[in-house]
């Protein structure tokens, strides 16, 4: 056997060595060092000619000098002089300094490059190998350029050594990655494959990395390599284990071979030619049964082989995602291994289960092992583990385990590593979120992370705490006293009392009921942390109590006297000083009507992606995508679910979309909370003056409807703005409007945003602005799944003579929609004359070669040209008689569908589009309102009143307008809202 | 694909370092530091597996030397953490019990075996038979 005895060969390098390993300081090293540097460059330099030998002695020490960490300047000349050497030893040592003291200096690439080809050319296999291993190392575009043409040729010949063919295929793979252009494919692409078949394990294990590299951005040109790797698969695998003599590693056929073609084939679908596949599939349950059988050898290295192997074999499997049976097989292999002794063999298993866990067929299965991977993050040592256990909890989870699954990740979350808590907050997060069938477990999950791990709530996950809760009313009541309890603990995160602050602030009416929770009791438990709380939180407090004393005006004075204290007014940070001043002087200043409309309840937020969802995907990087890819698991478990999910719809809220992870775009910016926007309002208000009639509505977007347009169907807008195709399709182009669509329109009546439509899918998202007879519409629509849409069209439709009552003009969107994305269309509307029946939106795209046509009806309504209409009591009496002909009146008396909530009912009046009268209906129970349908053609006065009678559960609407119709049709739209 | 091979000692002393990546030498020394640093807190009860950057390294502790391979995230682990082992056995073999000095003494010839084993950050050749037999025809050149 070889044996190599230390320092043989080259003594001074040897004694060298040992006199560095014997200084006792680093400074003595450097000592010996530059000694050893000042004697060889005199070597160098001196007259006598160096021989072969001592250049290589000396190289070498200056390469061992280099690897220790020291820089050298010189001797790149002789080291290149080594090359040409007929010595082995002396033309190694050469190729090794070249390799790793790369040194872009023109002039010795070009002697380095003369060098390599003469011993390319030399016929020598062991200096055509060097040279081919310098090439490979060094991968420089130098190289490339030299030598991408012959390369290919060495590795085709007839009369190429095998050995050569391995280094060649490996040095053109590095030539390839770093430039492929200068690799041009040609003839010898085909030969290449035909490696695949070659007698030599080693050149087929080398030539399968190139072709691995090479089919993923030429699949066609390579389509030949499936059935010679299947082929070749199949001779090892059924091949017994001492078959293949020298490429058997402990007991194990070729494995790392093996490992390769797995991992080509992966590159491909399964394969199409049915015998190819068969004997594929025959590969693939024959090693799935080795698993099953006894081990050959006790050895870890044996078992390490063949599970390599396996894993791999599993892989692609879940590649394929076609063969129901192998997954299933697959899934229970791994199950195994979820409890087998050693730790790899665990991590392993469930890293592979978290891929498994996406695919249909083995959904379910995988989920049976929960209790195990459960017990895994309680009980496993290392971290790594720990973490591939959370990751494969998140990826089964479903609607089915969510419950389960995020009290457990809760409960890890108590004792977890502080490198992964953050991680594991946001999965917990996002889990609640988008499997909350009922939204006050979705609550109290939030409020035990910030409770559990409040330090490791981003801003994102707080945030979407506080959207869902404003765009849901059914849980309101519930979040504010959750987080009212929550408050009461003696220490609590700040967290805490940002989003107390904040519920409170908005919602704290709804608990002020109970004594125990009444408006003093909130105010001073929220103020008990006021100072121990940053400038941020303190600025959020201060924007709660001035919607206290808008919610409850018995606050007020107690408020105002913390407003005006100096450490308040006259607080160094200029933000909180700010708030004091302007909250006290609005408080005083304003009147109630005013502030209830500066303080009114914030509007839903838009619904678009989770930014906790793009949140997690940023901290996941690049490469851990897959196993989040939700778009893919959505598609699945919905499949798996279907019958036992609710459809998001069927959820009782005004908004339809329980889902809000539905849209994923680019990460948008964080909902700016109430007290910024509260801000904006401030400065409005006192601008204008106090006596200023306050806009209603929602102002915070102002900037949003000043620069609408009025969209004259002259404007130029054409020439740039690509407006859709003039001749709309005409009614018996599209399908009718679905069934739910009356009922999605009657959502949008008294709101302008939120989610018009969702499918498994779908998402249209609606955000818009009215003014007078104008209007802007933002249209959002989200690919839900992972496939692009293909030929996306919305248009939109004006059956019968809408065409001369509203003018819709859009703009074109993108005709693909990637998966996981959102575009918008924008809608520019102008109401010409008063209409009955809204436009139609139809909205056609192809998914995955299938067409999908879809027809909703439009929100806009003709109250969405409301303008509201202050006037005094004796003004609407008098124009309630001017309206008296029996056409104009139209009346309804109805059912309460919902609880009758005066507050509620205000905020729909308003959303309506008419102004609030307060005192001109004699009995303060009921709603009197006022307001003005702008059209192009004429105004349309309407006077509205509604009587409710809690006591019947009913109500009575009155309207009264000019035109006949409209008072009918308005009856209509609004008497569904109550 | 292997983006490096480390062999260090548990001070942390570089034994042997092979690049398939450009890295400039501050990066190297960085990527040196930080795998020592991840490396050897681990026990034998954690797996021979660490996430590192946008990479993993499969790694195996043999005696006072650790021998890292980083490779991409979704390459397959226990082919690597074998072919640590398969290189280690023709190391064994190569310099008859090898221990960590024949690596220091050696250095040259070690990267003579790495390149007949691994090539361009791929796996070259795994018959231990057909390696040594390689090297020892070397071995006997001048």
């Amino acid at each position: 056997m070889p044996a190599v005895s230390k320092g043989d060969g080259m003594r001074g390098l040897a004694v060298f060595i040992s006199d560095i390993r014997n200084c006792k300081s680093k400074e003595a090293e450097i000592k010996r060092i530059n000694k050893e540097l000042a004697n060889i460059r005199s070597k160098f330099k001196g007259d006598k000619a160096l021989d072969g030998y001592s250049k290589k002695k000396y190289v070498c020490k200056l390469l061992f000098i280099f690897l220790l960490g020291h820089d050298i300047d010189f001797g790149h000349m002789e080291a290149v002089n080594l090359l040409s050497s007929n010595k082995y030893t002396e033309k190694q040592i050469g190729y090794l300094f070249i390799s790793v003291l790369v040194n872009s200096n023109s002039e010795l690439i070009r002697l380095i490059n003369n060098a390599i080809k003469n011993d390319l050319a030399s016929r020598n296999p062991t200096f055509m190998c060097l040279a081919l291993h310098c090439i490979a190392n060094v991968g420089s575009r130098e190289m490339g350029e030299a030598f991408a043409a012959d390369i290919p040729r060495i590795l085709v010949a007839g009369d190429s050594m095998d050995s050569v063919k391995q280094s060649a295929a490996l040095c053109l793979l590095r030539l390839y990655k770093a430039s492929p252009d200068l690799v041009p494919m040609g003839e010898w692409t085909a030969r290449v494959v035909h490696l695949l078949n070659d007698q030599h394990m080693g050149v087929v294990t080398a030539a399968v990395s190139l072709i691995t590299c090479l089919c993923k951005k030429n699949p066609d040109d390579f389509k030949t390599c499936i059935s010679l790797a299947v082929s070749r698969l199949s001779r090892i695998v059924s091949s017994a284990s001492t078959d293949l003599q020298d490429y058997t590693y402990y007991f194990v056929p070729a494995p790392w071979l093996s490992v390769k073609l797995l991992r080509l084939l992966q590159c491909y679908p399964p394969p199409e030619d049915a015998a190819v596949k068969g004997r594929l599939v025959e590969c693939l349950e024959t090693v799935l049964n080795k698993a099953q059988e006894p081990p050959k050898s006790k050895k870890v290295q044996h078992s390490n082989a063949k599970n390599a192997i396996l894993f791999e074999t599993i892989s692609l499997i879940i590649h394929y995602d076609s063969e129901p049976n192998l997954l299933v097989r697959a899934c229970n292999q791994l199950g195994q291994f979820l409890q087998h002794r050693e730790t790899n063999l665990r991590y392993l298993a469930l890293e592979s289960m978290c891929t498994l866990a996406s695919s249909e067929f083995s959904h379910e299965a995988v989920k049976t092992h929960i209790d195990t991977v459960i017990n895994a993050l309680k009980t496993e040592r290392d971290v790594s583990v720990r973490q591939r256990a959370a990751d494969l909890l998140y990826a089964m989870c479903d609607r089915s385990n969510a419950k389960q699954i995020v009290s457990e990740m809760l409960r890890y979350l108590e004792t977890a590593d502080y490198a992964i808590r953050e991680e594991i907050v946001l999965k917990v997060a996002i889990l609640a979120e988008k499997y909350a069938v009922d939204y006050s477990w979705y609550v109290d999950t939030i409020l035990n992370l910030i409770r559990i791990a409040g330090d490791y709530v981003s801003e994102e996950v707080w945030y979407r705490v506080l959207q869902i809760v404003t765009n849901r009313d059914d849980v309101q009541g519930y979040a504010a006293k959750t987080v009212f309890e929550a408050l009461q603990a003696p220490a609590c995160h700040e967290n805490m009392v940002k989003v107390g602050g904040y519920i409170l602030g908005e919602f704290g009416n709804l608990i002020a009921g109970d004594p125990r929770s009444s408006p003093p009791v909130q105010f001073s438990l929220l103020h008990s942390k006021f100072h121990l709380c940053s400038v941020a939180t303190r600025a959020l407090l201060l924007s709660t109590y001035i919607k206290f004393i808008n919610l409850f005006p018995e606050t007020k004075a107690t408020i105002q006297g913390v407003l005006r204290a100096g450490s308040q007014l006259r607080n160094a940070d200029v933000e909180l000083q700010q708030r004091a001043v302007e909250y006290l002087t609005l408080s005083s200043v304003a009147s109630t009507d005013v502030l209830a409309t500066v303080l009114e309840e914030m509007p839903p937020f838009p619904e678009r992606e989770s930014s906790i969802l793009a949140k997690l995907k940023r901290k996941k990087g690049p490469g851990a995508a897959s196993s989040l890819d939700d778009g893919r698991r959505d598609a699945s478990s919905n499949d798996i679910n279907g019958g036992v999910e609710p459809a998001p719809s069927t959820v009782s809220t005004p908004s339809p979309s329980a889902d809000l992870l539905g849209l994923r775009a680019a990460p948008p910016p964080a909902a700016a909370p109430a007290p910024a926007s509260a801000g904006n309002l401030l400065v409005d208000v006192f601008s204008d003056g106090p006596a200023a009639q306050p806009s209603l509505g929602p102002t915070p977007e102002e900037a949003f409807l000043s620069e609408l347009e009025p969209p004259a169907p002259e404007s130029p807008m054409g020439l740039l703005a690509d407006p859709a195709p003039a001749a709309d399709p005409g009614p018996e182009d599209i399908s009718p409007p679905i069934p739910e669509a009356d009922e999605l329109l009657n959502k949008f009546v008294c709101k302008n945003n939120g989610v018009l439509f969702e499918n498994q899918l779908l998402q249209i998202g609606v955000k818009s602005e009215f003014r007078q007879n104008l209007g802007r519409m933002y249209l959002f629509y989200g690919n839900k799944t992972s496939v692009q849409f293909q030929n996306f069209s919305p248009t939109v439709v004006h059956p019968g003579d809408l065409q001369t009552q509203l003018a819709v003009q859009t703009k074109r969107v993108a005709a693909q929609v990637d998966g996981g994305a959102q575009v918008q269309q924008v809608l520019n509307i102008e109401c010409l004359r008063d209409f009955l029946t809204p436009p139609l939106l139809s909205v056609r795209f192809r998914y995955g070669g299938a067409p999908q046509s879809l027809t909703l009806k439009l929100p806009v309504t003709i109250n969405k040209f409301f303008q509201p209409t202050e006037m005094a009591a004796q003004d609407f009496f008098q124009r309630w008689k001017q309206l008296s002909l029996p056409l104009q009146e139209a009346q309804k008396i109805f059912k309460a569908n919902h609880p009758m909530d005066a507050e509620v009912t205000k905020a729909k009046l308003l959303g309506f589009g008419s102004a609030l009268l307060d005192n001109v209906d004699p009995n303060p129970e009921n709603f009197v309102g006022a307001g003005i349908i702008q059209t192009k053609a004429l105004q349309v006065g309407c006077l509205l009143r509604l009587e409710p009678n809690a006591q019947a559960q009913m109500y009575r609407l009155t309207l009264r307008t000019s035109k006949e119709p409209v008072s009918r049709h308005l009856c209509e739209l609004l008497a569904q809202q109550f | 694909m292997i983006r490096f091979i480390l062999i260090q000692n548990r001070a942390g002393k570089t034994r042997l370092a092979k690049w398939y990546m450009q890295f400039d030498d501050d990066e190297k020394q960085k990527l040196i530091e930080e795998v020592h640093a991840v490396v050897t807190v681990r026990d034998a009860k954690h797996t021979n597996f660490v996430e590192f950057r946008n990479f993993k390294i499969i790694y195996r502790r043999y005696a006072g030397l650790y021998f890292c391979i980083c490779v991409d995230v979704s390459d397959n682990n226990l082919a690597y953490l074998e072919a640590i082992h398969n290189f280690v056995e023709v190391l064994n073999e190569y310099f008859h019990n090898v221990c960590e000095l024949d690596l220091v003494f050696n250095f040259y010839k070690v990267y003579t075996v790495v390149d007949e084993m691994f090539l361009a950050g791929e796996i070259r050749e795994t018959s231990q038979t057909k390696v040594l037999k390689q090297l020892l025809m070397l071995q006997s050149l001048e």
